[in-house]
């Protein structure tokens, strides 16, 4: 540990940090711009000299290593002053220069508020301007629908470049012209083509690249901030929800260093205006064939009418994406109530059974297990797409290695951000790697922590159970499972999947899973439907179906009774992500007009139906799941499976067809009823299937 | 004064032939592989005791440079010639390059050997293109008569590339200079990793000036004690002068180390354009260092530490001239605006400062300034100065420095003149 002294106070810091890291160590607060602990150092802005005595010149702390730093003549160890006459000029001086050109428009600004330069020129600038001629001006840049730019705002500090071209692995930004001509372009300006380009906003410590969406809409001091959890994808960022009276405003990350560090993907921050539009916010009943306004007590009336003349047989229970955990365990025990073992949560078809064993659907290595993972097989998944952030570690992971990562991708050819080998398109080549006749598995010797992937594209057909099977096989041949390493992994792409896998929202004894029953249904065998946010579109039938959601998509233009329910936003749900990490949203605004949360309209639906479910409360609810379903309490918490029961799946023998890995997501903007609803998820759609992107204002 | 027995670039004037077979008449490649046959450090501890430092502005002792090599590194080892040579006021290597290829080829075999490089790289400036075609023809008769390449005569394995710019100033900075040869923007780099230890592709490069490779051989060859002999202490050797500007000719000349200015201005380039009493001042190394007036030229000798004394540099040894005809502050202003145009905008201070001093500079040499602007302006000139990541801000910074130094006067009394002179009346006068 090298002995610094900071400010006459002596300290030990840790071998390797670089001098502003040791500074934070220390408690003094350095200013910066361009530094940024998650990118790589560019030492460009100059704002963090910092003075080391008996060096010449004040010295850049973001790119000075601890280690480099010469003792003092007598041995001393070196001497760092950051609040010297030197430092402060040093300050002084870079602030002034930053401003010279950066024009005085915080009033109309949307960073005001929130920007680095407004509060370092607070703390650290001079009082006075000296600069007398013009100001530089910049012409704006196109970067698509989510990033606004004002080019005359820009420091230069290079943040976004490296943030494009490191983290999200798109050589896309850059900076063109030299000395005070130099912008930041994409050059032949189009948007930028990465899931991931809404963070370059968090970035910005200045106004240059603000949202597109929010421009102009609020100041960050009128947001009530509540903290969340995103369920546009199974990772379960951590998100913080601004709202202002009853709207959500934007969505930006928290910092949650084992799940998304501080990154979220643009469908993660960019959905909110979704949570707007086509919204459920009254029951609806069909009448002749046409959806029509009701009450909650006509259309609870209408269900239980229906279901009295029923045997449970013929009634069934679907636990749609996005459903948090106590829903779906209000709509299981309903549904057990009524006797019926038509119940399923896997609206996909994924062949993931829980009576397996935890191990067999859970991301068992971890999203920052990642971080020591040393080769990865992807088997019929796009982690890019189904996973953005999750990618991006893989992709960190991959720039870190000293050799190249072994990467083998099995399924559909994709851009993944990062070099691979494509083993195959199907079963039979994981079927190779399983029996170790695959050339990959040379590449895999020496190998200690191998990760395999498996996407729900290889899950959700026919053959599914035999595919897990075949990659629990060839996860134990390449050694992914071992006594302290666990690489199998599912990567799940639904956030209330694996909450309803713990929970068992399977079917039950000689039950119907999902396609059963919307095939019965189209049979007229099951006569009775209730979904919880249930989206995808099913077979048309005889049939009446209660919807309880907070969306008007497909699945509520086919349902007979539609229940409004609250979005992800409106209220308190516990989600488990891919990892098995159970997570709690908070509830930001209130749901809109007569819609309730899930599990109080199936509450009263029970109670209408004459078996009201046996609590009153979330927190009686709660306590019940918790007691049937104990990980779900262990909130921000991982608990290990055993893998054990990877081993037991892999000894399973059955065959699987032939059938190439399709793709799990079609369209990666429009997965979702709330992305559905969303215009800025729409444009974004638009712009990567390639239409026109700047709108012309007569393109309908 | 240099006599021509110790002349180490003979054909400076290409009154000669540049091949190969005039270069070896001259002596180059003579005895080079008994040369190497002493041995890494041999050579090392030579250009040691000869006391070369660093023709390429900063003076850094060229021996105690290659001495920082690693000497057991997996990693290949690099040789980089810098011959960017795009200092206004210097055209040094640039007669080295197209009059005598051969010593540069030699000396940079000798310092590769020294330093355990295989492969030397020389990056030429973008505007040189006959020169690049006369070294590169150079190269090609050195591999031909397997002088260089591997299996060579000389006994050690030595590749050697001539690498064209693309004409930007800011190329001739070592480490933007590595990051151009790679392929990237032309940006300097941070230091520390000084380019010894992480250089080109990451593994340990010198980056060395043409006119101290040249030199090489002759050391070498001749031996360091005479090349110690030869200047004044600390300060050995010979030297190109560049002598440009208001003088009768204007030229490139070898002279001792330590040569009086005004031996070279008159000597060497027929004096002062209306007699050393019409001179004005003189920027003694090339645009980047500050300019000293004419009272300071009489008795000054051109080294790295005398000039240091008189708080300007030796730098690349282009002396600019200028005599009492010169604007003094528009000229300051040009140079003002070469390094603004040359920025390469990565890092703030040079960016917006170098911009900023100009565009003061500009309003001065109109007279458009206020006085209190003159301390402004020296002010953010060491804004500037040491606070950037190369050395560019600190060659922006040093000549405004050197203008308000010597010669705030003049500033004054244009400002002056610009206050006091009467606005000329526009009213037009009746017809009678």
């Amino acid at each position: 540990m090298p002995k610094l002294i900071i400010n006459d106070q002596e300290h030990d810091v840790p071998d390797g940090i670089t001098l502003i890291q040791a500074c934070e160590f220390a408690g003094v607060e350095i200013p910066r711009f361009c530094y940024h602990e998650r990118l790589s150092i560019a030492g460009n802005c100059r704002m963090c000299l910092v003075e080391v005595v008996a060096c010449p010149k004040p010295v850049a702390s973001c790119a000075m290593s601890v280690n480099d730093l010469r003792p003092g003549r007598d041995g001393a160890p070196p001497t760092v002053l950051t609040n010297s006459e030197t430092v402060r000029k040093a300050q002084e001086g870079t602030l002034e220069f930053l401003l010279i050109n950066h024009p005085l428009d915080c009033p109309i600004c949307d960073q005001g508020g929130e920007c680095d330069l407004q509060d370092q020129t607070m703390a650290y600038g001079f009082d006075a301007g000296r600069f007398q001629d013009n100001k530089r001006a910049v012409e704006d840049k196109y970067l698509g629908p989510l990033i606004k730019t004002y080019m005359t705002r820009c420091i230069h500090c290079t943040r976004c470049v490296r943030f494009m071209t490191e983290v999200a692995g798109v050589d896309e930004l850059g900076a063109i012209g030299r000395g005070e001509d130099m912008e930041i372009t994409t050059y032949l300006e189009h948007g930028m083509r990465s899931n991931l380009s809404g963070n370059v906003v968090d970035l910005c410590p200045v106004g240059a690249l603000t949202s597109k969406p929010y421009a102009f809409v609020a100041r960050p001091w009128e947001l009530t901030k509540t903290p969340s959890i995103d369920v546009m994808d199974a990772l379960g960022s951590s998100i913080r929800v601004d709202a202002r009276g009853r709207e959500v405003l934007r969505i930006l990350p928290r910092i949650y260093e084992a799940v998304n560090e501080e990154w979220i993907s643009d469908k993660a921050r960019h959905v909110w205006d979704g949570l707007r539009t086509q919204r459920l916010d009254r029951p609806y009943i069909r009448r002749d064939g046409k959806l029509e306004p009701a009450t909650w007590d006509e259309a609870f009336g209408v269900i239980a009418e229906r279901l009295k003349a029923l045997t449970a047989r013929r009634s069934a229970a679907i636990a749609g994406d996005l459903a948090a955990a106590e829903e779906m365990f209000a709509l299981k025990l309903l549904a057990e109530q009524l006797g019926s073992p038509n119940i399923d949560c896997r609206q996909d078809g994924a062949k993931l059974d829980p009576a397996l064993g935890r191990a067999t659907y859970l991301f068992n290595t971890t999203v920052a297990g990642i971080d020591g993972a040393d080769a990865v097989l992807l088997v019929g998944t796009d982690p890019r797409v189904e996973a953005p952030v999750l990618n991006a570690r893989i992709r960190r992971r991959w720039r870190q290695a000293e050799e190249r990562l072994p990467i083998g991708l099995i399924g559909t050819e994709a851009d993944l951000t990062y070099g691979y080998d494509y083993l195959g398109a199907g079963p039979e080549t994981l079927a190779k790697i399983a029996d170790g006749s695959h050339p990959f598995l040379k590449r895999l010797e020496g190998v200690e922590r191998p990760m395999v992937i498996v996407g729900q594209a290889a899950l959700a057909r026919p053959d599914g159970a035999a595919v897990l099977a075949l990659a629990a096989k060839a996860a134990m041949k390449i050694g992914a499972v071992k006594q302290d390493w666990n690489g199998f992994n599912v990567l799940h792409s639904a956030a209330g999947r694996v909450a309803g896998l713990d929970l068992g929202l399977v079917p039950g004894k000689s039950g119907r899973d999902v396609e059963a029953i919307l095939d019965a249904a189209g049979k007229g065998h099951i006569e009775v439907s209730i979904s919880s946010r249930r989206d995808r579109h099913g077979a048309a039938g005889a049939m009446l179906r209660h919807l309880s959601g907070s969306h008007g998509d497909a699945g509520a233009h086919r349902a007979d009774v539609i229940l409004p329910g609250a979005a992800y936003t409106e209220k308190d749900g516990t989600y488990v992500n891919t990892e098995g990490r159970a997570q709690m949203t908070s509830r930001a605004i209130f749901p809109p007009g007569e819609a309730r949360e899930d599990w109080k309209i199936l509450r009263a639906l029970s109670a209408v139906l004459g078996q009201p479910l046996p609590f009153d409360s979330l927190q009686a609810l709660r306590a019940q799941m918790y007691a049937a379903c104990p990980n779900l309490a262990l909130l921000d918490l991982v608990e290990p499976a055993d893998s054990g029961a990877i081993e037991k799946l892999a000894a399973q023998t059955a065959k699987p067809g032939k059938e190439r890995f399709g793709l799990t997501v079609d369209d990666y903007y429009l997965s979702n009823p709330v992305a559905r609803a969303s215009s800025i998820m729409a444009a974004l759609s638009a712009m990567h299937a390639g239409g026109s992107e700047k709108a012309t204002g007569t393109d309908g | 004064m240099l006599q021509d027995k110790d002349r180490i670039y003979k054909n400076l004037y290409g009154l000669h032939s540049w091949r190969l077979k005039a270069a070896r008449a001259r002596g180059a490649w003579d005895g080079t592989k008994e040369m190497i046959a002493r041995g890494h450090d041999a050579i090392i501890d030579e250009v040691k005791a000869s006391g070369l430092r660093g023709r390429g502005g900063a003076g850094f002792p060229t021996g105690l440079k290659w001495s920082f090599m690693p000497k057991n590194d997996a990693r290949p080892s690099y040789l980089a010639v810098n011959a960017d040579e795009s200092e206004p006021g210097t055209c040094k290597d640039r007669d080295i390059m197209r009059h005598d290829p051969h010593l540069l080829i030699e000396g940079a075999l000798l310092a590769a050997f020294a330093m355990r490089a295989h492969t030397a790289y020389i990056y030429i400036r973008g505007e040189f293109i006959a020169e690049r075609e006369i070294l590169q023809a150079a190269v090609d008769e050195a591999y031909e008569a397997k002088l260089i390449g591997k299996n060579n005569v000389n006994g050690w394995d030595f590749d050697l590339y001539v690498h064209h710019g693309a004409g930007a100033y800011i190329c001739g900075e070592e480490t933007a200079l590595l990051e151009s040869l790679e392929g990237k923007k032309g940006q300097p780099r941070l230091k520390p990793p000084f380019p010894a230890n992480v250089g080109l592709y990451g593994a340990p490069t010198t980056v060395n000036n043409v006119e101290t490779i040249s030199s090489v051989p002759d050391i070498l060859r001749r031996g360091a004690t005479w090349y110690a002999s030869l200047g004044r202490p600390n300060n050995t050797g010979t030297k190109l002068y560049c002598i440009s500007g208001h003088v009768n000719k204007p030229c490139t000349v070898e002279e001792e180390m330590g040569v009086p200015l005004r031996e070279l201005i008159d000597h060497y380039a027929g004096g002062v354009r209306g007699g050393w009493d019409n001179l004005l001042a003189v920027i003694p190394g090339g645009s980047s260092v500050p300019c000293i007036p004419a009272s300071e030229c009489d008795d000054l000798p051109m080294d790295f530490d005398s000039l240091k004394a008189v708080n300007t540099a030796l730098g690349t040894g282009g002396v600019i001239v200028m005599d009492k005809s010169t604007d003094i502050i528009r000229a300051i202003s040009r140079l003002s605006y070469f390094y603004k145009h040359e920025s390469c905008g990565q890092c703030t201070p040079c960016r917006e400062g170098t911009g900023w001093m100009w565009r003061v500079l500009e309003r001065m040499a109109n007279g458009e300034a206020e006085k209190a602007e003159i301390d402004m302006l020296l002010n953010v000139s060491h804004q500037v100065e040491g606070h950037t990541i190369c050395a560019l801000g600190d060659a922006a910074a040093w000549p405004v420095q050197g203008l308000i130094r010597h010669f705030r006067h003049v500033i004054e009394e244009r400002i002056d003149a610009k206050a006091t002179k009467p606005i000329s009346p526009s009213v037009p006068v009746a017809a009678e």
